[in-house]
């Protein structure tokens, strides 16, 4: 296996899924079958990917593969010069794990819907969305470079918006598409603007190129405030696609489309793009750019998890969750856990997917009822999506012996540690807060869709298990949110291979000064070979000796925190909603402004309706009776302006000049009138005119 | 006795121009045109010969007083034979009545 099959191999693996996507959009309507073949094709990417991964992990762990061709070549242009706008791939751990991810997820999702879907009309046309989904996840996971990314980025928002208004003759599934389109174009801006001030200065798009320049000192107009503000605008990008404070209200509505698409696109990959975005440009972002970073995740984290705890539709609980979890992963990176932000990314992946497919299977046997309170005591009727489910809730609550556990942890231990070496303490106390609260919720979630007695007996009693292909995917989902694919040590993720071995956290190349204080490297040219001496090969540095130190530190005390925590928040549901020793909707009356707060999803909805969309549709009003008013009337006015001159014209033309040519006729034919009696035809009149005319010239003449 | 000078011949000839255009201005008959013509022609030849007895021409103006009557004598032919062939056409040789001219 050389490196260049490697390639190969990805580059069928990125179009492989467009070719399914073609093929079951223009014949699914005339083969009832299409949908097998997008099946088969996502199977063959799945088991690629699996060669790729095993292929890169084994034999090129410490290389990044890359290939790139130029695709555009402009030669002295001006005001650029030369630009050279090349398309390639690149292979590291990072997008190689990530796309094991994707076509992992996407391909159980496939096998998911064919049961789940089985019926609709447009049975066809939803297999074909997915495989367009796949497609464009691969090349942005998969691109080395920003310009290719934003490509397969548009496209990604593209799939989400069909697949979110597939059931478009629901009024609210095709105004959530709209809503998630256009929210994510206000990030998208953002994203694009940053990409065009990082290409003003670079001259290219490759990933690898503006780090190298970068590092050599080149900076956007030549200052790292506005290096500051590309961060910032590139991150725009991830706050629309990831659902971030104050972009995150189209997540919720988004779980207007099918529960599977909801599992693959608006909880395990899609929305981790933008996590995954951040992660590529890490080394570019100054240490104020991952402030606002993880003020914005931090913030993120907070507000969903608190609508999370009222919400009774299965399904929101899980989107505001997925928002939350978002969040943490975002906080993560700006707090510098690079490593763990990424970890939680992939754990989150499985055990959100397991949770919404198990929602699915919930909502399949249910009959579309998707309201918890019409739910409980479904453990018997469906143990095996019970069993998966909970599984996956432990991992998400961050339960010893989860993937949760190790990937929480880790991003806790992150803001334990960043707030030793800063002085903020407030992101641990959120992160550990959000800890509570989700396993508080999750907790509650269970608790009232599996436990207690039915409360809708009738639905009730016609739910059924799943079949295989709804199960299966579960089972394998909820297998992988167990620790020991991750590490072979349940409490200490760094002794895995995932985080040992595959993920490093990059080299920043900002200026040395604009970094974080911990992130600044030790090692100056001076004292370089004494520091350099100590453990090269046992310990991996990040960033600092500090920093690394304050992660080691961290490590216990946010483990034993994070389990009081959860712990605490596990214990508080059940006494709300198991044991029932303390009345929910008590509290709710004691605290009603808070609740209605959180029931209420903080009033973002009508803020931004009261504001921005209110302002947006007057401006358009104002725009649409100046159209009609001014632009119109200047050209209606133009019209009549025209007309009248017109008419004069025709009018001169028919008095004044017809008239002159008349007259002139007129004036002709009396001159002829007058001269036609000296014509009378007889030659002696003739002579006596010629004598006569002779006679007066030789008197006119006499003189000379 | 008084003594013959140019003027007098041009005077004779002034006589003869004025009595041959007003024959060819008044009378109706086309024939009587025609000898209006004539005495204007000879009138001419006064002045010819009268020029060449009182200038200094040598004896051109005889010579051209003869081709003159020579030329008269083409032109009467002709003349005539034109009145008669307007007579044929319009069974009259009355001037006045000829006047298809102005059409």
């Amino acid at each position: 296996m050389t490196e260049f099959n490697l390639i190969q191999i990805a580059i069928a693996i990125l179009f492989l899924p467009l070719v399914g996507f073609t093929f079951v959009l223009f014949l699914g309507k005339k083969i009832k079958k299409a949908y097998l073949f997008e099946l088969f094709i996502i199977t063959i990417t799945f088991l690629l990917t699996v060669v790729l991964l095993y292929s890169k992990l084994t034999w090129f762990a410490d290389k990044n593969i890359m290939r790139e061709f130029t695709w555009i070549s402009f030669q002295n242009l001006a005001f650029f010069g030369n630009i050279n706008i090349d398309l390639g791939m690149l292979l590291d751990n990072l997008s190689v794990i990530m796309m094991f991810t994707v076509a992992l997820i996407s391909m159980l999702v496939h096998i998911f819907s064919v049961e789940y879907m089985r019926g609709d009309k447009r049975y066809n046309r939803y297999f074909a969305y997915l495989g367009i989904f796949t497609f464009s996840m691969s090349g942005i996971v998969l691109t080395h470079n920003i310009l290719m990314m934003y490509i397969f980025w548009e496209l990604v928002g593209l799939s989400s918006y069909l697949l979110i208004g597939f059931w478009y003759e629901k009024k609210s599934a095709s105004d959530a598409g709209k809503k998630a389109f256009l929210v994510n174009r206000i990030g998208d801006i953002g994203m694009f603007s940053g990409i065009m001030m990082l290409f003003n200065t670079y001259h290219t798009f490759t990933f690898d190129k503006i780090f190298a320049q970068m590092s050599t000192g080149v900076l956007p107009f030549h200052s790292e405030f506005w290096l500051t503000i590309t961060g910032i605008l590139i991150f725009m990008g991830a706050v629309g696609k990831s659902a971030q404070f104050p972009l995150h209200v189209w997540l919720p509505d988004a779980m207007e489309g099918p529960t599977p698409v909801s599992a693959l696109i608006h909880a395990a990959t899609m929305v981790a793009a933008g996590v995954y975005l951040v992660c590529r440009v890490f080394p570019i972002l100054t240490g104020d750019a991952l402030t606002v970073i993880a003020i914005i995740g931090a913030l993120s984290a907070f507000i969903p998890a608190t609508i999370a705890l009222t919400q009774n539709d299965i399904k929101k609980v899980l989107a505001y969750s997925t928002v939350s979890q978002l969040g943490y992963m975002i906080m993560a990176l700006g707090v510098g856990a690079y490593k763990f932000a990424f970890f939680h990314l992939i754990t989150h992946a499985f055990f959100k997917a397991c949770l919404f497919l198990g929602s699915g299977s919930v909502i399949h046997a249910m009959h579309h009822e998707q309201d918890i309170r019409q739910m409980g005591g479904l453990r018997k009727k469906l143990p095996l999506t019970y069993i998966t489910f909970l599984i996956a809730t432990l991992a998400l609550s961050g339960i010893p012996l989860t993937s949760g556990f190790l990937s929480k942890d880790g991003v806790l231990q992150g803001t334990l540690a960043y707030a030793n070496l800063t002085g903020r303490w407030i992101f641990p106390v959120v992160g550990f807060l959000v800890a509570m609260l989700t396993a508080f919720y999750m907790f509650r979630l269970v608790i009232l869709t599996f436990h207690g007695e039915p409360r809708n007996k009738e639905k009730f009693d016609h739910a059924h298990e799943s079949p295989f292909v709804m199960a299966m995917p579960l089972v394998v989902l909820s297998a992988l949110s167990i620790f020991f694919w991750y590490t072979p040590n349940p409490i200490n993720a760094d002794a895995g291979w995932f985080l040992g071995k595959w993920i490093k956290t990059p080299t920043i190349v900002v200026p040395q000064h604009a970094r974080y204080a911990f992130m600044r490297n030790d090692v100056t040219p001076e004292n370089n070979s004494a520091v350099k001496i100590v453990e090269p090969e046992t310990k991996e540095i990040t960033f600092s000796e500090s920093y690394t130190e304050a992660m080691h530190h961290a490590h216990i005390p946010a483990m034993i925190l994070s389990l009081c925590v959860a712990g605490l928040g596990i214990l508080f549901a059940f006494l709300f909603y198991f044991w029932k020793k303390i009345s929910a909707d008590k509290l709710a009356e004691d605290v009603a402004p808070f609740y209605r707060l959180s029931l209420n999803k903080w009033y973002f909805d009508e803020i931004y309706d009261a504001t921005f969309v209110s302002f947006t549709m007057g401006l358009s009003r104002a725009l649409s009776w100046f159209d009609g008013t001014i632009v119109d009337g200047i050209v209606n006015g133009a019209a009549s302006v025209t007309k009248l001159a017109s008419t004069i014209s025709g009018k001169f033309d028919t008095y004044v000049v017809d008239g002159l040519v008349n007259f002139m006729a007129y004036f002709s034919g009396f001159i002829g009138l007058i001269l036609r009696r000296f014509q009378t035809g007889k030659v002696q009149t003739y002579v006596v005119l010629v004598v006569f005319s002779l006679v007066i010239i030789l008197f006119l003449f006499k003189s000379f | 006795m008084i003594h013959v000078g140019l003027n007098h011949f041009l005077v004779v000839s002034s006589i003869l121009f004025s009595l041959g255009l007003f024959g060819i201005v008044t009378r109706k008959n086309a024939v009587m045109v025609l000898m209006g013509i004539e005495l204007v022609l000879n009138s001419a030849n006064i002045n010819f010969i009268a020029f060449a007895k009182y200038g200094n021409f040598g004896l051109q103006g005889q010579m051209m007083a003869l081709f003159v009557i020579v030329l008269a004598a083409a032109e009467a032919a002709i003349a005539l034979a034109i009145v008669l062939n307007i007579y044929k056409t319009f069974s009259t040789v009355n001037v006045d009545e000829i006047d298809t001219l102005k059409d």
